[in-house]
């Protein structure tokens, strides 16, 4: 009897046929819910509360560089298991053959409406983008690239912190990102970090708190401790909007927070402000 | 013969978490002559877990930085059993480009679980004072040397630990996260620390083999532990020699050795 109540209640929440449910959309923020669909066509945007969604590596590469202009650096390295920790390398192949990406940050040059600059982008679907070698490298080698040829840097953050399956070295990598960024820095080039959903841990104790200029997307989480963490250290619930960027922005962490429909551009005029201008158009013979 | 550390990860666990083992306040009169201890950030306060200050090293000059635990719980309660606000690492810094100023080296000590987890830290950028310090260690013209005594946890030991040269005390333990944390992330259930201790590879040995750390120094000719005569001794014996190698140094290539010393660091295919 109880089991048919249950078939009931599927039935009315699903429709008529519970194997065509349209997969939905429940916002972490509001808890809203819309179809994953409807979300898609929004740009991955909470139509509530305006929480932006994670995106993949791709889509935002899609959204920010000129179409075509993206030239990925390193896109074949790939980690080994230096500690031969239990169940990892099986754990990255499962995910490259899910995600379609060797790890999880995509590195690379392109325009932003004309303006060259060295992109970094980090993709939380690949173990929570936690940093180990091969993040750690990546994005090192960006910034070394860019400090070398004089160019800018736009990284779009997100991350669970170290990834500690790769042990000691993990935390390591935090100090070679750092590292790179001063080299930028000292060679003099603007360094933007972007914070997307959710920018913790380890990477927010490194690169993504150097930026000369940081941005957030509205409502996404930003912080270096984990919110359960904090509530089990003072044994208190934390209030909703503890460590969204409007918090961060409050706090003086974050310097604006930008749309995602208004990126590409507030990111073109930050960088010709900068003296990066588009590259003239070549003459047709 | 040279004496072996037979111990494993969890076994040296114990050991530095016992209540005899020495902290920077037990070491600071054995291994320093003429400490003077400063305050405060210039910001928000003065942190009880970061202890500052400057005095010698055989005859040189030198800033001292040093996480602090405590001997009893007053002690404890005072620096937060070493748990740093952002202010804490702000405080280093500080010190840190005053001793750049006097051209002193730095010498830092290592001994904290992690960085505070809490209300105020976040609020006051704790994430954010971790990074710069990084950074800026990371360019700071003057030798810097780091030593753990008992664990360094994660970024908040990092925080101090960005040098020319990193020397481990035998029995102490660097981890990206505490072991327990570790557990109870991989396998959701915090109870299986031990095991985490061994898989994390956290010893002294592992981290001369990532070249995380340049030297171990030792903690006893025999199987005692946590002789606070025997430790000091060895550790003023190391800090006297590194400290007048490091000087020596030009600063442009120490830098780039600095710089080099971490680059390096990362495997992959």
């Amino acid at each position: 009897m109880l089991e048919d109540l249950f078939k009931t209640v599927t039935k009315r929440f699903n429709g008529d046929d519970p194997e065509s449910a349209v997969p939905m959309f429940k916002c972490p923020r509001c808890g809203a819910s819309i179809t994953q669909q409807k979300l898609a066509e929004l740009g991955k945007v909470c139509p509530n509360c305006q929480y932006h969604a994670r995106l993949t590596a791709a889509e935002r590469i899609s959204i920010t560089a000129d179409g075509g202009s993206f030239v990925e650096f390193d896109k074949d390295l790939c980690s080994a298991d230096p500690l031969e920790f239990p169940g990892y390398a099986q754990k990255v192949a499962d995910l490259q053959q899910k995600t379609g990406l060797k790890d999880a940050v995509v590195t690379g040059m392109c325009t932003i409406k004309g303006s060259k600059t060295v992109l970094i982008v980090m993709d939380s679907n690949f173990m929570m983008a936690s940093m180990g070698s091969v993040v750690g490298e990546k994005i090192t080698r960006a910034f070394e690239y860019a400090a070398e040829n004089k160019l800018p840097v736009v990284a779009f953050t997100a991350s669970g912190g170290a990834r500690m399956q790769e042990g000691i070295i993990s935390l390591m990598q935090m100090a070679k990102t750092s590292a790179a960024v001063q080299k930028h820095n000292e060679a003099g080039q603007l360094y933007i970090t972007v914070m997307t959903d959710p920018t913790t841990g380890g990477v927010t104790a490194s690169f993504a708190s150097l930026g000369d200029i940081i941005i957030a997307e509205p409502k996404v989480l930003i912080g270096f401790a984990g919110r359960r963490v904090i509530e089990g250290t003072i044994k208190q619930h934390l209030p909703n909007d503890f460590q969204l960027a409007e918090f961060q922005l409050e706090h003086g962490f974050v310097d604006m927070i930008v749309r995602r429909n208004k990126m590409r551009s507030v990111l073109s005029h930050l960088l010709k402000l900068h003296g990066y201008n588009a590259e003239p158009k070549k003459q047709e013979v | 013969m040279k004496r072996v550390n037979t111990r494993t990860a969890w076994e040296r666990m114990a050991i530095v978490h016992d209540k005899t083992r020495p902290t920077i306040r037990d070491y600071l009169p054995l291994v320093f002559e003429d400490f003077y201890e400063l305050h405060g950030d210039r910001g928000v306060g003065d942190d009880g877990a970061i202890l500052g200050g400057i005095g010698r090293i055989c005859g040189t000059p030198v800033t001292i930085i040093a996480e602090v635990k405590g001997r009893n719980i007053q002690e404890n309660k005072a620096s937060n059993f070493a748990m740093p606000h952002p202010e804490g690492y702000r405080k280093a810094l500080r010190l840190a480009r005053q001793a750049e100023k006097f051209h002193r080296p730095v010498i830092c000590f290592i001994d904290t679980p992690g960085a505070f987890c809490g209300v105020e830290a976040e609020k006051r950028g704790q994430g954010e004072a971790i990074a710069k310090n990084i950074a800026e260690f990371m360019s700071l013209k003057t030798p810097v040397i780091s030593i753990v005594l008992s664990e360094g946890g994660s970024g908040g030991a990092l925080a101090l630990g960005v040098c020319d040269a990193l020397a481990m005390l035998e029995n102490a333990l660097y981890t990206p996260i505490s072991p327990r944390g570790a557990a109870s992330i991989l396998w959701k259930d915090a109870s299986r620390e031990q095991e985490a201790c061994e898989v994390l590879h956290i010893t002294a040995e592992d981290m001369v083999e990532f070249g995380v750390a340049e030297a171990i120094i030792s903690e006893s000719d025999t199987d005692v532990v946590n002789d606070l005569y025997k430790i000091s001794e060895n550790m003023k014996e190391y800090l006297a020699k590194i400290v007048a190698e490091k000087s020596k140094k030009d600063i442009d290539l120490l830098l780039k050795e600095r710089y080099t010393k971490f680059r390096k660091i990362g495997v992959f295919i």
